[in-house]
């Protein structure tokens, strides 16, 4: 007989529904088998932030209900090619394990993972109530696969190709949205390279009376964007095509009241090419702008602080380095609400800087602006003395990218590293979760993030320490963290194999042009047979040399699957016994 | 780069007086930090069993011990291209990082090169132009593809060198002094291609395949959309068709 305290599990189903985090779910899960199997039936979202971390089978067997599935694939330094092409991260498996067991799947949001058109096939033959497919930083597929997507997702809600790369067949996939379609909130197709069938386009918007969000793609001349936003003006995100064309003054009065009829539009982006008149034209939007993004737009400091002096609402501002230092002064007295602000280089490969734009203008916005949470900021000098004023100004900083573009610079008042500089940040920015260092930097800066960095999930290391203590530093005191990515620093087999445990507490280390021999990984593979231990080497068998020859990049992580079988030739795992494994050349699609 | 081991020996407190040169802007930090009583790395006592000893030392060692390892910041990423200088005004072509500054690739294939006021100066520059250049390369036999970025090298010898750590078993054949092929000496390109394994050829704007190094290196780079490592006998039947497009450019 039951006892008082239990429920039937659809209850329990019921009440877990409104647990809306997966820690609580898996906390609640833990509780006993009856939760447990409730949890496991009730589940409806699955995030796997590592695709190697367990296998589609072992994911269906856990949760047999999943509705949302949220996929990782390959490590961050993916995006700057510091990993080889065909390195894995194939979709494919996936979607056909959650072929036949999630009937009902709704949506799939993957990032930096292998996409094909057959996967992209599969999807739209497999799930009739499919709504939301986001593909960041993918790649692999075509328009071709689109037009599947387009052709057989009755029920589309959302499609998002953030910044994937798409090779380009044709521009008609858009076409292949039947006209009985009519459930678009989202589009994002900014990273399409060709011209996409605009009349298609037009009448896709003109049909879709919830379409929420649209960012067109560069191919899309600015004398379209009048007629389409005047078929959509309740979009409440829009990002641009091109805006290169000489400024016309019918074009321009046009776009003038278009913009003026979207109300209520928050998000802008695009302005590829953009010629600096035509910016005017979205003035009426931008007292209600939250995030703007030019960061495609080389428009000059004047210009854009004008602009920007029009925005007093905005939470989120991505520029270009031209906005310079009177320009983020601008920011700092007009934007009262920014929590987020990036600044990416125009020139970065030039060896001289080409924009006034230093540490002053950082500095300004770390006072001017007291909201700001999140900082990527690429610059060519800084000191210890502003990354000190920022850290005591913004306290509230929970994520910090500091890009110096020289390697090994130090501070540029006293040629000291930066060491103080960034031990002033983890110090006084208790809550900082994500953290990315540059500069010259010793073996001390490692020891204030191990000491004070306490929250910090995510630590990014370039060109900084000298021995194996600031790795130890790292590993030994940063309890939350999750993910480690370091090139070009000399840590080795000491501080790895001595914090060989905490690896298996974090979801991945990556290591490239470091000090690790061979030897120690397969030692560590030995100690830790949970983990994954890759080695990725592009001349030559990692067996085929003596154990103290270093190895080129090193990926571990913990997984629940073994090693993997899909990898390519320069990738061995080594494995516990003392041996490497390499797959068969046989591409998965 | 000149260190003082000094100043990597593990202590809690500041690092004393800077280096000289500081301006009187230093702000002396809040950082105080305190003995936490946790023990620092010398403590630390390794207890691991295992039989490869030869990488693992007791690690009571203080950090002076590990000097060697201190300056031995890996040069294997740098993709050296010292840069013909053609324009001795210019400041040379520094060597490129593979992935540094670490810029998406998405980012840079996006920039082009703009007209901007704000730019000029840059554009005057030449060397710093902002957009990256990648193209996929293939390789007949190669299970897998690699991808390159053409204006991380100076020349067809660099490009040569690249191609040739990412596929071992190619090299390129000998391009003469520019680097370039002779097209117009129909023996000589007949040679070059009977003589080698591979032969690289690119995909140009036009959609044609050609053999690479048939024109300025510079204007390669602009035009080329995909390089395929093909055998030098497929090659041959490319010949023909590059000499031709060759001569009626000249």
């Amino acid at each position: 007989m039951a006892s008082p305290l239990s429920f039937p599990e659809e209850v329990l189903e019921h009440i877990f529904s409104y647990l809306t985090l997966p820690s609580d779910l898996n906390s609640a899960s833990l509780v006993c088998k009856s939760w447990y199997s409730a949890d496991r039936y009730s589940r409806r979202k699955a995030f796997i932030g590592n695709c190697y971390s367990l296998s589609p089978q072992g994911l269906v067997s856990r949760f047999p209900n999943l509705r949302s599935v949220e996929i990782k694939g390959k490590p961050h330094f993916a995006d700057f090619n510091l990993v080889p092409e065909g390195w894995g991260g194939y979709f494919f498996p996936w979607v056909r394990t959650m072929s036949v067991a999630y009937p009902w799947l709704e949506e799939i949001r993957l990032k930096r993972m292998v996409v094909s058109d057959e996967a992209l096939e599969l999807i739209g033959r497999s799930f009739p109530n499919f709504r939301v497919l986001v593909l960041a930083f993918c790649d692999g597929f075509s328009t071709d696969g689109l037009a599947a997507i387009a052709a057989n997702c009755r029920h589309l809600r959302e499609l998002d190709l953030r910044e994937s790369e798409v090779e380009d067949s044709s521009g008609h996939w858009i076409s292949r949205f039947p006209d009985s379609f009519t459930s678009l909130v989202s589009l994002n197709i900014s990273c399409i390279a060709s011209e996409v069938n605009f009349p298609a386009l037009e009448r896709l918007v003109s049909r879709c009376p919830n379409l929420r969000s649209l960012h067109l793609n560069r191919a899309v001349p600015i004398e379209h964007l009048p007629n389409l936003l005047r078929r959509a003006p309740q979009l409440v995100d829009f990002g641009t095509g091109t805006c290169s064309s000489e400024v016309h003054p019918d074009i321009y009065s046009n776009l003038v009241r278009a913009f003026a009829g979207c109300r209520g539009l928050r998000n802008l982006c695009g302005f590829w090419d953009v010629i600096p008149a035509y910016l005017p034209a979205v003035y009426s939007v931008c007292f209600g702008l939250t995030t703007l993004n030019l960061s495609y737009s080389t428009i000059p400091s004047p210009d854009l602080a004008n602009l920007i002096n029009q925005c007093p609402n905005l939470q989120r501002l991505w520029v270009l380095d031209y906005i310079e230092d009177s320009g983020l002064e601008a920011v700092a007295s007009t934007c009262k609400d920014l929590q987020e602000l990036r600044v990416f280089p125009s020139a970065p490969f030039i060896p001289e800087a080409n924009v006034q734009l230093t540490e002053q203008g950082l500095v300004h916005v770390s006072l001017g602006c007291k909201k700001l949470q999140s900082v990527l900021y690429f610059c060519r000098q800084f000191s210890n003395a502003a990354l000190v004023t920022i850290a005591q100004n913004r306290p509230n900083l929970t994520r910090f990218r500091l890009c110096i573009i020289e390697p090994h610079t130090p501070d540029y008042l006293t040629r000291e590293p930066l060491d103080m500089g960034f031990g002033a940040i983890v110090q006084h920015c208790r809550d900082l979760r994500r953290l990315s260092l540059s500069g010259l930097l010793t073996d001390r800066v490692f020891e204030y993030i191990g000491t004070y960095a306490k929250k910090l999930e995510m630590l990014s290391v370039a060109f900084a320490g000298h021995t194996d203590a600031g790795l130890h530093h790292i590993l030994s005191g940063c309890d939350r963290l999750r993910k480690l990515e370091i090139r070009d620093s000399p840590f080795g087999d000491r501080a790895l194999l001595t914090n060989a445990a905490k690896l298996e507490t974090m979801r991945s280390l990556w290591m490239s042009s470091c000090s690790v021999s061979f030897g120690a990984c397969k030692l560590l593979s030995r100690m830790m047979p949970r983990l994954n231990v890759e080695v990725i080497d592009e001349n030559d068998d990692p067996c085929s040399r003596p154990d103290n020859c270093m190895v080129e990049k090193l990926y571990i992580y913990r997984s629940l699957a073994g090693p993997r079988f899909d990898m390519p030739g320069f990738v061995w795992t080594v494995n516990e016994e003392n041996s490497t494994m390499r797959s068969s050349s046989a591409l998965p699609s | 780069m000149e260190v003082s081991f000094k100043e990597t020996e593990l202590c809690l407190g500041l690092p004393g007086g800077g280096g000289g040169g500081g301006s009187p802007l230093v702000v002396e930090p809040e950082i105080a930090p305190k003995a936490t009583g946790k023990r620092g790395f010398v403590d630390l006592e390794l207890n691991l069993q295992s039989e490869d000893c030869s990488g693992l030392t007791d690690l009571n060692e203080t950090v002076k011990k590990s000097n060697n390892s201190a300056s031995s910041t890996k040069d294997k990423s740098v993709v050296s291209s010292a840069a013909a200088v053609k324009d001795p005004a210019k400041p040379p072509a520094k060597a490129q990082v593979v992935g540094w500054p670490p810029v998406r690739s998405y980012r840079k294939n996006m920039m082009a090169p703009q007209k901007a006021a704000a730019d000029e100066e840059t554009e005057k520059k030449g060397s710093g132009t902002f957009s990256a250049a990648f193209v996929k390369v293939s390789m007949d036999g190669a299970p897998y593809l690699r991808k390159v970025d053409l204006k991380t090298y100076g020349s067809y010898k660099e490009l040569s060198d690249a191609l040739g750590k990412m596929f071992s078993s190619f090299t390129m054949g000998n391009y003469g002094a520019q680097g370039m092929i002779d097209f117009m000496n129909e023996s000589k390109l007949m040679d070059l291609l009977n003589s080698s394994d591979y032969v690289p050829t690119y995909e140009d704007k036009d959609g044609d395949w050609m053999l690479v190094g048939d024109v300025p290196w510079e204007m390669f780079v602009e035009s080329c959309k995909r390089l395929r490592i093909m055998k030098g006998s497929e090659a041959i039947g490319l010949a023909p068709r590059a000499m031709e497009k060759c001569k009626s450019r000249t």
